[in-house]
């Protein structure tokens, strides 16, 4: 019954493409963590305006990332916009997709923190004669990063495991998609994910010891 | 000079400020007394412009402060506050609390905002806790260093509301000394108090508050010896 043998060997000879994956996979964590908190941002701002149309488009965006599939959404930033005539490459559509659902996920964290930050702070930056941007930039947003930086560190792990739903969208240079590829060539299909396992589990233990090491640095209050 | 001329302001249907009149003139002094409730902080926040009135006028320097053309921002560059929660910035160590207006707002380098933040801390004793952050502090340094960020503007008027409300008796000292220092300095102050001994001995005029209107306003001999308006007599008994 159990008649499988073993051979990392083969597997282990393809380690420098996989690990070529892996560079192509944080990449796209990087980038759409980047991305995802610039806009994570104008999301929060936008919630916080007196614009009905602008809060409604934030709330919707937030809502959808939220509670729909992150495979769903990097599908309909492939194979949906294509409907329209959208075409984007799979690594494109990757991007968009995971990036979506960071941007949704920050803002809402974004917004815990700043309920925790009081209102009193922003207005005493006003009265030393600040503009609210500048109150929003140099007090606030100092001090929602520090509070919204373990839900980051969190999301920055999660976008690098939503890497592996590229493969739906014929994403095939990530770590995943090399994985795959891999698989269909040798069969070694235990091996080759078992090594793409501790690929992913390195790199997320590098980032969440990452983060450990930055935070001890960079809040220091 | 302050001038507040026939100030209404209202928070929805409720009306906190009924036609107040005041003048401050450079160089003054006055203390606002008052129960809680009665508009003392409203004001306050009215006169910089972070709250906007109903009807009336508040000129400072001649310049409207609710007036659609004036910049509020580089009004309150001329108007320090200091609030009753000091809010010191927690991510930003003492000295960085004080420079980030003048290098932001004014737009000074690094090394003139710092030499002056140095020695606005000196002035009011904080000159070992530069790169301390807030957290560190007592309450009483903290108020002192809110006092110190406000300077570093160098306002030509300075509003402080309860500024020692919220602090522990043995630290309530300190800060009432800070702003002694700064009145025998010359600075014009509106300040907001409980400390009746404060207001005695460091203003030029004092005003009492009810309800919205000034009932009274007069040097202190005056007020605290000889209360005109029966309301200032039982609020006096009252924190005596
Ligand atoms: N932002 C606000 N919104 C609504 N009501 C307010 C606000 N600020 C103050 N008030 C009300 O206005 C009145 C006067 O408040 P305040 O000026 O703080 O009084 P004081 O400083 O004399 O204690 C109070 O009844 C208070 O509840
Ligand atoms: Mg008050």
């Amino acid at each position: 019954m159990f008649d499988y043998t073993f051979q990392w060997n083969q597997a282990l000879a393809r380690l420098p493409r996989m690990l070529d994956g892996a560079v192509v996979t944080l990449e796209v964590a990087v980038l759409s963590m980047l991305i995802g908190i610039v806009f994570a941002m104008i999301l929060t701002l936008m919630r916080l305006s007196d614009s009905r149309p602008l809060k409604a488009i934030a709330a919707t965006w937030i809502e959808i990332a939220r509670n729909t599939p992150a495979l769903l959404q990097i599908y309909m930033a492939h194979f949906g916009v294509a409907s329209f005539g959208i075409h984007f490459s799979p690594f494109t559509s990757l991007l968009i997709g995971i990036t979506f659902n960071n941007a949704g996920y920050l803002a809402e964290n974004f917004r815990g923190a700043l309920k925790a930050i009081p209102d009193t702070q922003a207005r005493a930056g006003r009265s030393l004669g600040m503009s609210s941007l500048q109150s929003f930039r140099y007090i606030i947003v100092p001090q929602m990063l520090r509070i919204s930086f373990l839900p980051m560190t969190n999301q920055m792990v999660w976008a690098v495991l939503m890497t592996s739903l590229g493969v739906t969208v014929g994403m095939n240079t990530d770590l995943y998609g090399v994985t795959q590829d891999l698989n269909a060539l040798t069969f070694r299909t235990f091996e080759l994910f078992a090594i793409a396992a501790v690929i992913f589990y390195i790199i997320t233990k590098i980032i969440t010891l990452g983060a450990r090491l930055i935070a001890s640095r960079l809040f220091r209050y | 000079m302050i001038e507040i001329q026939n100030v209404h302001k209202s928070f929805g249907q409720l009306e906190v400020l009924k036609g107040i009149d005041l003048t401050v003139s450079k160089g003054e002094v006055v203390t606002v007394i008052g129960g809680s409730g009665s508009g003392k902080s409203t004001l306050l926040t009215c006169i910089n412009g972070l709250e906007p009135i109903n009807s009336g006028k508040i000129l400072v320097d001649g310049v409207e402060v609710h007036a659609k053309s004036t910049n509020v921002n580089a009004l309150r560059q001329k108007i320090g506050i200091v609030f009753q929660q000091w809010n010191a910035f927690p991510h930003l160590t003492v000295i960085e609390n004080v420079i980030l207006a003048p290098r932001k707002v004014l737009g000074m380098g690094k090394a003139e905002a710092e030499a002056i933040a140095e020695k606005q801390l000196r002035h009011v004793g904080l000159g070992d806790k530069l790169t301390t952050y807030p957290s560190r502090l007592s309450g009483g340094q903290q108020q002192r260093m809110a006092i110190a960020r406000a300077l570093a503007m160098s306002p030509d008027y300075m509003l402080f509301d309860e500024v020692t409300s919220a602090l522990d008796p043995q630290l309530v000292g300190e800060v009432l000394e800070t702003l002694k220092m700064l009145a025998e300095e010359g600075m014009t102050m509106i300040c907001v108090t409980h400390e009746m001994g404060f207001a005695r001995d460091v203003s030029n005029r004092v005003a009492y508050f009810h309800k919205g209107i000034m009932a009274e306003i007069g040097a202190p001999a005056q007020l605290f010896g000889d209360p005109q308006h029966p309301e200032t007599r039982s609020f006096l008994a009252s924190v005596r």
